[in-house]
């Protein structure tokens, strides 16, 4: 039961890694996740201004329920052009 | 006509403009804008990088271009955005926005350029003596967006 999750942008170097597997035993929220990982890094992921996409789709902190196969991606702001 | 893509390699502004006008001969103008890597006197910038969230990144891009062609009647548009890493005098970004009357195609591509710096999925890092840093987001981009909140 393995859940993927991508660091996007400075969240990079926060994590120390782009991505990390996490084994899960089912769909983990947000806190669930955040209390797995380092403290600074469960910081910078739920900042306000982070937004998450579940595989691939935008959705809100609140309602990501992610489990085995799902991959949960980090997008802090963005800083292009 | 609408082309949007993402280039993981360095392109020619150039040439890609030279097609673009080629078969828009109903345009009575086109207006692009190029961005690129800047160099100046004793920046000690030697790289820039861009990343993207693929799922994300080009659809936005493209939901945009889709946005500016419903707010302005063009005729065609053209963006492009680099990934990867860049060295100065690279180009970044080339917009291009076709239209029957010039009105139409500055404000188009004013609009997209604005967008493509403040809210299309990219983040940058620069390259200098001490290594790589990221950069944040400039105030100024969210002033530019401003401009074009619907009223």
């Amino acid at each position: 039961m393995t859940l993927t999750l991508l660091f996007l942008g400075p969240l990079e170097d926060v994590a120390g890694v782009p991505e990390m597997s996490l084994d899960v035993a089912g769909a983990a929220t947000l806190p669930d996740i955040a209390e797995r990982l380092d403290p600074a890094l469960a910081v910078a992921i739920t900042a306000p201004r982070v937004r998450i996409a579940l595989n691939g789709q935008l959705v809100a902190p609140a309602d990501v329920r992610a489990g085995n196969g799902d991959e949960l991606a980090f997008l802090p702001p963005v800083s292009g052009g | 006509m609408r082309r949007v893509r993402l280039a993981p390699e360095p392109f020619d502004p150039h040439e890609e403009l030279r097609r673009f006008g080629e078969t828009r001969t109903t345009a009575g103008g086109i207006v692009s804008f190029l961005g690129q890597v800047r160099q100046e006197e004793g920046d000690p910038v030697e790289a820039l990088e861009l990343r993207h969230y693929p799922p994300l990144t080009l659809p936005g891009m493209d939901e945009l271009a889709l946005r500016a062609e419903t707010r302005w009647r063009l005729i065609a548009t053209l963006v492009i955005h680099r990934v990867g890493i860049m060295v100065p005098g690279d180009p970044i970004v080339l917009v291009a926005c076709a239209a029957r009357h010039r009105r139409d195609a500055f404000e188009a591509a004013d609009f997209l350029m604005d967008h493509l710096k403040s809210s299309a999925w990219f983040w940058k890092r620069e390259k200098t003596a001490e290594g790589w840093r990221w950069i944040e987001p400039r105030g100024q981009d969210h002033a530019d967006l401003a401009r074009w909140a619907e009223s």
